[in-house]
C-alpha cells in the first residue's frame, strides 16, 4: 500500500454520506503558476494592486458573456439535492466541498456586489466582501473541483458547480492568481505541441519504437505514421498514449484497427495532444486557441476525417466544442461525423463484422468499465443519446468474455470522478486526489469482492494516469487499470499483411480510397 | 374609504409593479446572455421536441430532484402543487364572472392549502435536521419559508375559523383593476394575508424565488445535443473569429 501523510479513507460496503466536519480540506492548494506561465496565458505574472476591483470586472464580464453563470448564480435554491452528491465531499467530509456551498463561495460575493439584498442586507443573505481570505478560500475550493458535472444531474435547476469552477479560475487568472499544473500546461502546448512538451523528432522516435514493438510481436509491419500529408484520417490523442503504462498499450490498439479498417491515417507533430486545458481554466480564448492547431494540422495535412483516442474531458471539448471553437469543418468528408471518438469508429467495424477477434486472449482478465465524467455527463457518442454509455462496453464486450458492471448508482450518468480531473492530476493536490477516489474505489472493491473483477478499463488519459497513483492507496495494483483499447489490441487478429496506401502519393489512390471506406460503412 | 384601504391599494400597485417589472427585466437579462458552448447535461435530447420534453419533466414533475433526493422531492412537489391550485383557486378574486373550470376545481383547492403548508413544514425541517442543509442555509432560506408559511396560514385562517368577507374583498380587488377603489374588509386575518403577499410579490424578483424562470434558461437543461451536427457560435465569439 502506498505511504500517505494523511489518512486514507477506509472502503466501506456502501458509500456513506459522512456527517460535515468543517475546514478538514482548508489547507489543500496547488502550487501556484509561475509568473512566465501566467503571461504566457495572456494573464497578468501576479497578484495586481488593485486586484479587488480587476476581480469584479471580470465577473461581471462573465455573466453578460455566460448564460450559464449568471442564471446559475440566481437560480440555486438551497434545496440540498446536490450536498451528497460530490466525491470530494464524500471522501474528506468538508462542508465546502458540498457542491451548493463551493458555488456559494463565490455567490456570495456576486450578491454582495451585484444585488440589491446582498448590498443593503449582507448578513440576511449571507453575502460577504471580497477580501484576501476569500480569494485564497476560492483558490483552495475551486481546486477541489474535478469538473465532473455529477452535482448538475441531480439539480433541479441544472446547475453545473463546474461553470462555476471554470468561471471562478478565470477570475483567479485574470488577477494574476494561476495554477501552475494547468498554466504551465497550456504554455506548453503552445510551444512544443503537447501538454508533456515532447517535441516532434522525439515522437518520430517514440512511434518508429511502437512500430519495432508490433512487428516483433505480431509479425505485421503496422504503422504509427507522423505528419504524413494526403491521409484519411488525422488521429488527435493525449500524449500520454505516446509513452506511459497503460496509455500506450491503447494506441496500439488505435493503430491495429486503423490497419485492419484499411484506412490510411496519421499524427500530427503540430497537434500532438488531445487535452485541452483551457477548458479546466474557464478561458474560452486559451481553449479555442489550444483547438485552432487542430484545425490547422488537419488543413495542412489534407485528411478527410478527424479521429480522437481515449481522452475525457478531450472528448468534450472535441465533441461539444470543437465545432464552435475551431469549425466549421466543411473541409472534411461531410459523411462522417467531425470528430469521431476512436470507440465510434471501432465500434462501426464491430457492427460489420470488419475485425476478427479472439476474445480468449483476454481471459486473464475480468473486466469492469470506469464511465469517465465528461464522455458520460457532457458528451455522446453515435446517434442515440446514452451512446457514450453503451459504444464503449459493446467494444469492451466485443473482445472480452468477462465483463460486470459496478452498481447502477456509480456509473452511466452518475459516474463517480477518479478524482484527478479537472486539472487536478498534479502530486500537489494528492490528499485531495486520493480522497475523493474513495466513491470509485469503493464500487470498485465491491465488484472486486463479490464478482471477481481483476481489471478495470476506462478511456481517459486523466483516468487511466489517476488510477495509476491511487489505486495502490487502496490496497489494489496499479495495474488494474487498462485502456479500452488495450483489450481490443489484445483481442485484434492482424488478417492484413501491408500497410494501406497512402491515397494522393500513389497512382489509383482514388480507388484505393474508394474501397478503404467502402470496407468500413 | 378608510385609510388602511388607501394604503392597501397603493401597496398593491407599487408590489404589482415591482413584482412584473422586476420580473420581466430578470427574465430579459437570462435571455439575452449568450451561451457561447454547448453545455447539456448528457445523455440529452437531440431534437428541440426532445428538449421541450425535458423542460416539461423538469418543471411539472421536478425529475431531476427526483434523482437527487426523494425526501426534498415530496415535500417539494406537494408544496409547489398544493401553491399552484391555491393560486388558480385564488383567480377568483380578480375575474367577474368566474370561469367554469375554476368554480370546478374549487373543492379541491382546499386541500391544496394543507399541502401547501405539510409540504413547506417538511422542507423547513429539512434545514434543521439534515446537517447539510442546515449548514448551507442562509437566514434569507428561513425566512423566505417562514413567509409561505404564514401566508399559508392566515388563508387557512381565514377558511376555517376567522372567516373574511370575500364578496369585498373580490370588489376590493376588481376595483383596484377597475380604477374604481372599494374598501377593504378590515380583518386581521385577512390584513395579515396581504401584508405577506405584498411582501412575497416585492422580493420576489430579488431573491431565489427567480429559480421559477431560472429553469427555463438553463443552458444545461435548455439546449440540443448537436454540436457536431450545427455550428453553435456566441455572437462575443464570432468576432474572435475576425
Ligand atoms: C416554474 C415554476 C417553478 C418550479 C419548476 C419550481 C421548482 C422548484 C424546485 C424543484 C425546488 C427545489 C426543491 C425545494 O427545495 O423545494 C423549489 C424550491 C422552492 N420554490 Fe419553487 N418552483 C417554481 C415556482 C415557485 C414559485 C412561484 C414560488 C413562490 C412563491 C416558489 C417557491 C419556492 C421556494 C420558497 C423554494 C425553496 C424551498 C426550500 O427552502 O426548501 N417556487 N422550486
Ligand atoms: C392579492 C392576493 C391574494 C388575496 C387577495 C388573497 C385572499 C385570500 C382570501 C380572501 C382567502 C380566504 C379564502 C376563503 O375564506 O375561502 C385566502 C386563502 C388562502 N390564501 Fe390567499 N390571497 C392572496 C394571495 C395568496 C398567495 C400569493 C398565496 C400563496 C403563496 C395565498 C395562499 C392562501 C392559502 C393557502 C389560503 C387558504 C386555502 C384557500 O382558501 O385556498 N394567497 N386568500
Ligand atoms: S462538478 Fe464534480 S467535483 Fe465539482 S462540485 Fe460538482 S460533483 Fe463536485
Ligand atoms: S441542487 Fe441545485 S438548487 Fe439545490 S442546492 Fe444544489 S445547486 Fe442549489
Amino acid at each position: 500500500m502506498a505511504k500517505a501523510d494523511f489518512e486514507v479513507p477506509e472502503l466501506k460496503e456502501y458509500i456513506e454520506v459522512p456527517e460535515i466536519v468543517e475546514g478538514t480540506m482548508a489547507h489543500s492548494k496547488p502550487f501556484y503558476a509561475a509568473p512566465q506561465h501566467n503571461t504566457d496565458l495572456g494573464f497578468p505574472g501576479e497578484l495586481v494592486d488593485n486586484w479587488q476591483e480587476k476581480a469584479l470586472e471580470k465577473m461581471d464580464d462573465l455573466r453578460k458573456r455566460y448564460r450559464s453563470f449568471q442564471v446559475y448564480l440566481d437560480s440555486c435554491v438551497k434545496c440540498g439535492a446536490c450536498t451528497d452528491k460530490c466525491h470530494y465531499f464524500l471522501g474528506t467530509s468538508d462542508p465546502k466541498n458540498m457542491p451548493v456551498a463551493r458555488q456559494d463561495l463565490l455567490r456570495k460575493v456576486y450578491r454582495r456586489y451585484f444585488t440589491l439584498p446582498g448590498k443593503y442586507f449582507p448578513n440576511l443573505v449571507g453575502a460577504v466582501d471580497l477580501t484576501k481570505d476569500v480569494l485564497d478560500e476560492w483558490y483552495s475550493y475551486y481546486h477541489q473541483c474535478s469538473q465532473c458535472r455529477r452535482c448538475s444531474v441531480f439539480c433541479p435547476y441544472g446547475i453545473d458547480t463546474a461553470e462555476i469552477s471554470m468561471a471562478a479560475r478565470e477570475i483567479m487568472d485574470s488577477v494574476g492568481v494561476g495554477q501552475k499544473y494547468c498554466n504551465e500546461i497550456i504554455a506548453k502546448v503552445f510551444k512544443i505541441g503537447n501538454n508533456l512538451g515532447l517535441p516532434g523528432p522525439a515522437l518520430a522516435d517514440t512511434l518508429e519504437g511502437l512500430e519495432e514493438d508490433v512487428f516483433d510481436d505480431t509479425g505485421v509491419a503496422v504503422k504509427y505514421p507522423l505528419d504524413k500529408k494526403g491521409v484519411d484520417i488525422l488521429l488527435i490523442t493525449p500524449s500520454a498514449d505516446f509513452f506511459a503504462e497503460p496509455h500506450v498499450d491503447g494506441l496500439i490498439g488505435y493503430g491495429k484497427v486503423f490497419h485492419e479498417a484499411g484506412v490510411s491515417w496519421t499524427l500530427s507533430s503540430k497537434a500532438s495532444e488531445a487535452a485541452n486545458f483551457g477548458m479546466f481554466i474557464g478561458s474560452y480564448e486559451n481553449m479555442r486557441r489550444v483547438s485552432l492547431r487542430i484545425r490547422e494540422a488537419a488543413l495542412e495535412l489534407g485528411v478527410k476525417r478527424i479521429v480522437f483516442g481515449e481522452c475525457g474531458h478531450a472528448w468534450r471539448v472535441a465533441y461539444s466544442f470543437l465545432n464552435t471553437l475551431a469549425g466549421p469543418f466543411d473541409f472534411l468528408d461531410p459523411n462522417y461525423p467531425v470528430p469521431q471518438h476512436i470507440c465510434e469508429f471501432t465500434y462501426d467495424l464491430l457492427q460489420k463484422n470488419a475485425l476478427t477477434l479472439d476474445k480468449s486472449e483476454n481471459d486473464d482478465m475480468t473486466l469492469t468499465f470506469h464511465d469517465s465524467c465528461n464522455v458520460a455527463r457532457a458528451t455522446r457518442m453515435g446517434d442515440k443519446p446514452g451512446g457514450q454509455f453503451e459504444i464503449p462496453r459493446a467494444v469492451i464486450k466485443a473482445v472480452c468474455n468477462n465483463y460486470v458492471d459496478m452498481h447502477h448508482e456509480t456509473i452511466g450518468e452518475k459516474t463517480f470522478c477518479c478524482g484527478g480531473g479537472g486539472g487536478l492530476l498534479t502530486d500537489d493536490l494528492m490528499e485531495v486526489r486520493v480522497k475523493g477516489a474513495m466513491p470509485r474505489m469503493t464500487a470498485l472493491n465491491n465488484v472486486i469482492q463479490d464478482e471477481g473483477v481483476t481489471h478495470m478499463a476506462a478511456i481517459c488519459a486523466i483516468c487511466k494516469s489517476q488510477f495509476t497513483k491511487v489505486l495502490p492507496y487502496y490496497g489494489m495494483d496499479m495495474d488494474q487499470i487498462v485502456s479500452v483499447h488495450q483489450l481490443v489490441s489484445n483481442a485484434i487478429q492482424l488478417t492484413r499483411k501491408t500497410e494501406p496506401e497512402t491515397p494522393g502519393e500513389v497512382e489509383g489512390a482514388e480507388a484505393a480510397s474508394e474501397t478503404d471506406t467502402d470496407a468500413e460503412e | 374609504m378608510s385609510f388602511l384601504t388607501i394604503v392597501y391599494a397603493l401597496l398593491f400597485y407599487a408590489a404589482t409593479a415591482i413584482l412584473t417589472l422586476g420580473l420581466a427585466y430578470r427574465i430579459a437579462v437570462f435571455a439575452k446572455t449568450p451561451a457561447p458552448l454547448k453545455i447539456p447535461t448528457t445523455p440529452a435530447p437531440v431534437t428541440r421536441t426532445g428538449v421541450v420534453l425535458r423542460l416539461f419533466r423538469e418543471v411539472a414533475f421536478f425529475e431531476s430532484l427526483f434523482k437527487g433526493s426523494k425526501w426534498t422531492w415530496i415535500f417539494s412537489w406537494m408544496f409547489h402543487l398544493g401553491l399552484l391550485l391555491v393560486l388558480v383557486r385564488h383567480v377568483r378574486y380578480f375575474v367577474d364572472p368566474v370561469p367554469m373550470p375554476l368554480v370546478l376545481i374549487q373543492p379541491f383547492g382546499v386541500y391544496a392549502g394543507f399541502a401547501m403548508v405539510a409540504g413547506l413544514a417538511g422542507l423547513w425541517a429539512r434545514r434543521f435536521l439534515v446537517d447539510r442543509v442546515r449548514y448551507i442555509s442562509a437566514p434569507s432560506d428561513h425566512l423566505m419559508l417562514l413567509l409561505l408559511l404564514l401566508i399559508g396560514f392566515s388563508g387557512l385562517m381565514m377558511k376555517f375559523v376567522s372567516h373574511t368577507d370575500i364578496v369585498m374583498v373580490k370588489q376590493f380587488f376588481r376595483g383596484l383593476i377597475e380604477f374604481d377603489w372599494h374598501n377593504l374588509p378590515l380583518d386581521f386575518p385577512l390584513i395579515v394575508h396581504l401584508t405577506l403577499v405584498a411582501t412575497l410579490m416585492i422580493i420576489f424578483p430579488f431573491s431565489k424565488l427567480l429559480h421559477a424562470p431560472g429553469v427555463f434558461f438553463s443552458p444545461t437543461r435548455n439546449q440540443v445535443d448537436n454540436p457536431r451536427e450545427k455550428r453553435h457560435i456566441a455572437r462575443w465569439a464570432k468576432k474572435l473569429e475576425e
